[in-house]
């Protein structure tokens, strides 16, 4: 019934299939959504956080689909800066993606400030010196070159499109997208950088803490390579899933192993910085904090094991395996990787995070253990049903994928 | 990073060879700056509690097992962690004395601060304050209440040394020049013990001078470089030791090697 919608001469499943599919996701959207309302009547009093984990799910959450967003600005700085045509068979997902990702994690962050109300405080109020100032500003600003990124896909639905004035203004945003490619290259490079800042200027945590360049500590170069190490390769995933659910090849593998092959080479330059970063900081500034490498880790929860996983699982193995052209080309090889160095990311996302706040400082003090509850983990999973909501809206009536119409034959 | 200095350096001197752990510090700081007692306050962690007595022990079996209570207020940092990342600059440490500011209206809550201090010196306010009947009544006119959303920490019970001011200038005498013992946060005054001792390290004729001098004096986690205005005192080595987290060097408060 929704047929005259759909991108030109594509097939999609029939509209109550596709109703079906919309329900069972719009009811974890809903119950989310149930959660949120919670908390913006109750206050954050009905999650897990408390006084000494005042940073928890939903800031790992952020720093981890901000992180994994990261494909959009790289994409398309290759794309349109770099000149990489090849990548324009997947830059619409990547800016999907990345919109998703960014506007969720504003979402969650007014979820998260005690004072909703006070939000524009950040853009009235700032604090130059603050790390938190710049991430605010940037992924603003960010959001917005994703929406202008975004729009001129949604005018090109067929409808729409027949609209002369529509289908000029697609064209001109098109013609223009290298200007909006660099400024978003620029701004997501800054606040990329500026949420590992916010870590590494931490005097305070010693888990945190990097000496680095000039007012940047090393975490800030850190984090701007470990996104664009992973956020790729994220883009590679969420189009195969699609191509899973959907049963329809919708991107080449050539281009997939493209994008493997551009995130496995910033992954290797991270890693390796990151190696060299850990071994500082655990032999040179710890000790000088009168600190040790042991008094970081606890038990289990808070084992080294974690550590390990994020730097050699999930970091140098998936290095290893998307820079050897005979792993990467394989499929299944490709995802493999793909999946582990999206979890490596997440896990130094983690433990920044809680990690970090974990430890217990003054000797006489305890460590202590977080749980995120149900409204953390509701709200979350309502980022992600938007997300596939959103995803599912794009895929059936707009042109997302160049190559599907021949792929498909 | 270098720490800030004023003037006029408002600190104490807790001796920990004296405090008995008798927890009157906190229940004056809670009644001087207006804390709500919370309706469900089982979980400790999320209680409000500027001073907070800790224990210490130094883990030795019978009978040579010791403990020893640190009481903490915020350390009103002269390199303070908390201050430079507030995004909206709700707390600051720019006034004459260095006392570390917490604005209330301003602060959106984001608790970055908190993720920031070391010494767990800040608090956040999960719920409105709901005074129990009748306890509005005894509520001290000059310190306000926070709204839920807001995170808040000790000030030294700033509004009393603008009472000790007011009452200087009154008398003719120089507010910037208080005589010791002018101003007292609730806390040292009213410790049973006299643990805590508090006035302007700077001023010579101010009896924390001395103290934060000798050479049983310490600061918590030294070296960190936070540069805490608050002392500890212990003539146990072992107390010492704890309190700069067994520092290498083995010396209280021995020179920070990082900057
Ligand atoms: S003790 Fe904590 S809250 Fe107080 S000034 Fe230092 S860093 Fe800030
Ligand atoms: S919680 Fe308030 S005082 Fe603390 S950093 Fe955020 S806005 Fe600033």
């Amino acid at each position: 019934m929704d047929r005259a919608l759909f991108p030109e001469g594509l097939e999609r499943c029939s509209f109550g299939k596709f109703a079906l599919w919309m329900g069972f996701i719009t009811a974890f959207f809903l119950f989310g959504l149930y959660a949120m309302l919670l908390i913006f009547a109750k206050g954050i009093v009905v999650t897990g956080l408390d006084n000494y984990f005042g940073f928890g799910l939903w800031i790992t959450f952020d720093l981890a689909v901000i992180a994994l967003g990261a494909g959009a600005f790289f994409t398309g700085f290759l794309k349109y800066i770099l000149k990489i045509d090849q990548l324009k068979n997947i830059i619409n997902l990547t800016v999907i993606v990345g919109f998703i990702c960014y506007s969720g994690a504003m979402l969650v962050l007014t979820m998260d400030i005690g004072q909703p109300i006070r939000a524009w405080f950040g853009y009235w109020h700032p604090n130059v010196h603050s790390m938190l100032t710049e991430v605010i500003f940037c992924i603003t600003c960010y959001c917005l070159v994703l929406v202008i990124e975004f729009v001129p896909l949604v005018l090109e639905q067929k409808q729409l499109n027949k609209i002369p004035f529509l289908h000029h203004l697609a064209h001109n945003m098109h013609v223009n997208m290298a200007l909006f490619a660099g400024i978003g290259a620029f701004l997501s490079t800054f606040h990329q950088g500026s949420l590992g800042g916010m870590y590494g200027v931490l005097i305070g945590r010693p888990y945190a803490f990097r000496e680095g360049f000039f007012i940047w500590p090393w975490t800030f170069f850190l984090f701007v390579l470990s996104a664009v190490g992973c956020g790729p390769i994220f883009t590679v995933l969420c189009c195969t899933f699609m191509e899973k659910l959907t049963g329809r090849k919708l991107v080449d593998f050539k281009t997939k192993a493209l994008m493997g092959k551009i995130a496995g080479t910033m992954l290797t330059v991270y890693i390796f910085f990151k190696i060299l970063d850990t071994w500082a900081w655990a032999n040179n500034y710890l000790p000088s904090v009168g600190m040790t490498f042991d008094q970081m880790f606890y038990g289990v929860i808070y084992g080294k094991w974690l550590m390990f996983t994020e730097i050699i699982l999930c970091g140098v193995v998936p290095a290893i395996m998307l820079i050897t052209p005979s792993i990467r080309n394989n499929p299944t090889l490709l995802y493999t990787a793909g999946i582990l160095d999206c979890i490596g990311i997440t896990l130094n996302r983690y433990l920044f995070t809680v990690q970090a706040i974990a430890i217990p400082l003054m000797p006489f003090d305890n460590w202590q253990f977080y749980a995120p509850n149900w409204a953390e983990w509701a709200t979350s999973g309502m980022i992600v049903a938007y997300g596939f909501l959103v995803m599912s809206l794009s895929y059936r009536y707009l042109p997302v994928f160049p190559q599907e119409k021949m792929l498909n034959k | 990073m270098k720490a800030k200095e004023f003037n006029i350096k408002w600190g104490m001197v807790i001796d920990l060879d004296k405090c008995t752990g008798c927890g009157a510090c906190m229940t004056a700081c809670q009644v001087e700056n207006n804390i709500a007692p919370m309706v469900d306050s089982s979980n400790k962690l999320r209680t409000l509690s500027w001073m907070l007595v800790f224990e210490m022990s130094n883990k030795k079996p019978c009978p040579d097992a010791e403990i020893a209570y640190l009481p903490r207020p915020c350390m009103q940092c002269g390199n303070p962690a908390c201050v430079p990342v507030c995004p909206v600059v709700a707390t600051d440490k720019n006034e004459e004395g260095g006392i570390v500011s917490q604005i209330y209206p301003r602060c959106i809550g984001c608790r970055y601060c908190m993720a920031a201090c070391p010494y767990h010196a800040r608090y956040f306010n999960w719920e409105d304050p709901i005074f129990p009947k009748g306890m509005e009544k005894a509520l001290s006119p000059s310190t306000s209440t926070r709204p839920r959303g807001v995170v808040e920490k000790c000030n030294f019970c700033h509004t009393r040394l603008q009472n000790a001011k007011d009452k200087v200038r009154m008398e003719g005498g120089n507010p910037e020049a208080l005589p010791d013992g002018a101003y007292m946060p609730a806390c040292s005054e009213v410790c049973p013990t006299g643990a805590i001792t508090f006035g302007d390290l700077k001023n010579p004729e101010h009896k924390v001078h001395e103290l934060a001098k000798s050479e049983n004096a310490f600061r918590l986690l030294e070296k960190l470089g936070l540069a805490p205005q608050v002392y500890y005192m212990s003539k146990r080595e072992w107390v010492r030791k704890l309190g700069d987290n067994y520092a290498a060097t083995g010396k209280p408060g021995a020179e920070k090697k990082h900057s």
